[in-house]
């Protein structure tokens, strides 16, 4: 008994990863299933079926396509015009600094759904047709400062010493940027976009609002749990589990590798 | 989120340190800023702009809305729908306090406990981010099915008469009860509370502890004295990160809950896509919101000044 009295902290932060992590586990072992009527949420028969022929539903892989298409296109968005924002707060001094670092913060200490429903308001009175671009601007607009406050962090560490040694050495301001300053913030630029990128594709709250007819994967995994859920959902839920496992192992291993290589020089 | 301002600078970096900066180096930062800034003004303030004078306006879809200053409708809002207010409110801060009381071993455990098994923590409290929060949100469904292994269990040790006493389960069930939104909202938002934990807590230095239990202080004081007040700043951003988001979610009361749990983000919902009452919908949003700011300035002024000491 001891042992666990020693060990309570290891015991309980265990307890919640298996929290975090058990629907993950049903998610994967439900793709194997093959239920009986239209809801997959009892267990029945292994099958590999699902796997075979993940695009067997309809719709299903068009929405995830379009997901995917307004997730890079609105990643792009907020990542240039998240990093921009973020260049100029860190690195200039000006005035209505104090606004814009606010301006900033606001959407973030907003629930999703005042946003979602005063960007409709927004849409209904201009007469915007909802679809396409009404869900590509919303997510540009919520992503942006998740990229702000990311790029932020990473260039206020960066000596701006390095830059005026450029300078020194006769770089010219787009030289300076583009072998100095663009190489250091790198890795906070990627992390922006990468946020961006599992924000806008993960959205479903602001996409409901502001999608019309438009079906993302969200809407339809959304829409599935009122008609029926298919097998091949819990395919993709699985799959991309399992690629976000190896890119974020994949990013770690790079980054150790590095370090170990920074200590040998 | 980073509620800390950005620290003010040495002389500007950006231009040359010798001669006074030329007219057009200076509206440098102000071409960077534009074209961000001017898509949240026009995407961001400005709907909420006209959202407010949507909130004032009278009338039907037939006929148009008109701007009419009819603030009673506020009033009728609020009288109205006034306990899904309240049940969100006690539903985020529950899960709130549930996600703290969770996520703060895990965090420990990964910043101080873990050795070479951090990394491989870090990516399994990340990974399940990048899966659909809607497909792990149905698989809620599945774990807590009526007579599923789970329930079972629970009604076994006698979990669920506790429960069931308390209001949160009736009988046997689990799912379309208000256990089963609060422990949906609790999944949900709970990395949102363990990474700036681990953030705040991977900053202190060991020897802190070492130092406390060279002073002879227990464990439970040296987490009381030294771990806990230096991790508050992740505990402030942890709570806002998860209760500001789970006060306005409408997707565990509707996939987990009945109409009995409907929370002020369902009333949103179904008045704005399928009432199409905007005008309610409206003042209903910025009642919410007005609530969200308010309660979260609050804190951030109580756990600024006060808790932190």
């Amino acid at each position: 008994m001891s042992w666990a009295r020693r060990n309570i902290v290891v015991i309980a932060g265990l307890l919640t990863l298996a929290y975090l992590i058990l629907p993950n586990i049903v998610v994967m072992v439900f793709s194997f299933n093959k239920p009986a009527g239209r809801f997959n949420y009892a267990w029945r028969e292994f099958s590999t079926d699902a796997w075979r022929d993940p695009c067997g539903v309809a719709d299903l892989c068009g929405s995830l396509a379009l997901s995917l298409q307004i997730a890079l296109w609105a990643t792009v968005g907020a990542t240039v015009l998240g990093a921009m924002i973020a260049f100029a707060l860190v690195r200039y001094r000006f005035r209505a600094r104090g606004t814009i670092n606010s301006l900033i913060f606001l959407p973030m200490a907003m629930p999703e759904v005042v946003m979602a429903a005063s960007l409709l308001t927004l849409f209904l009175n201009l007469g915007a047709e909802l679809g396409f671009w009404t869900i590509l601007i919303a997510h540009t607009m919520f992503c942006l400062s998740f990229v702000v406050v990311a790029v932020k962090a990473r260039v206020m560490s960066m000596d701006p010493r390095l830059e005026e040694a450029a300078r020194d050495l006769y770089a010219g301001p787009v030289q300076t940027f583009l072998r100095v300053t663009l190489p250091i913030a790198a890795p906070g630029i990627a992390a922006g976009a990468m946020l961006a990128f599992a924000l806008s594709f993960d959205d479903f709250i602001i996409t409901n609002f502001n999608s019309g007819n438009t079906v993302t994967f969200p809407m339809f995994v959304w829409g599935s749990a009122q008609r029926g859920t298919p097998v091949q959902i819990n395919v993709i839920g699985t799959a991309m589990f399992a690629v976000a496992v190896l890119i974020v192992a994949g990013g770690q291993i790079i980054s150790n590798r590095r370090k170990k290589r920074a200590l040998i020089r | 989120m980073t509620v800390t301002q950005a620290p003010p600078l040495s002389p500007a970096p950006g231009g040359p340190p010798a001669h006074k900066p030329s007219v057009r180096r200076r509206l440098v930062p102000y071409w960077l800023l534009l074209p961000g800034i001017l898509w949240l003004i026009v995407f961001f303030v400005l709907p909420l702009v006209y959202q407010a004078s949507t909130s004032v306006q009278t009338g039907s879809l037939e006929e148009g809305f008109e701007v009419t200053w009819h603030f009673a409708t506020y009033w009728d809002a609020l009288s109205e729908y006034y306990p899904q207010f309240l049940r969100s409110l006690l539903y985020a801060g529950t899960a709130t306090a549930l996600c703290l009381l969770l996520g703060y071993p895990l965090a420990y455990l990964i910043a101080f406990k873990a050795g070479r098994w951090r990394n491989l923590l870090l990516v399994l409290v990340i990974a399940p981010f990048f899966t659909s929060f809607l497909i792990r949100t149905l698989a809620w469904k599945t774990i807590l099915a009526d007579g599923g292994p789970v329930v079972e269990a629970l009604g076994a040790v006698g979990f669920l008469d506790v429960t069931s006493w308390l209001g949160l389960t009736e009988g046997s069930r689990v799912l379309a009860t208000p256990l089963a939104v609060v422990t949906g909202l609790t999944y949900n938002f709970l990395p949102f509370m363990i990474l700036p934990l681990y953030t705040s807590l991977e900053r202190i230095d060991p020897r802190l502890h070492e130092a406390a239990g060279d002073l002879y202080a227990r464990p439970a004081t040296t987490f009381r004295k030294v771990t806990l007040p230096l991790s508050m700043p992740g505990v402030v951003s942890g709570t806002l990160l998860t209760f500001i988001p789970a006060s306005g979610d409408y997707v565990n009361a509707q996939l987990l809950g009945s109409t009995d749990t409907r929370m002020i983000g369902n009333v949103i919902q179904s008045q704005f896509l399928r009432v199409l009452d905007y005008p309610t919908a409206a003042a209903l949003s910025f009642i919410l919101m007005a609530i969200v700011l308010i309660t979260v300035t609050v804190y951030i002024r109580r756990a600024g000044t006060e808790d932190l000491v």
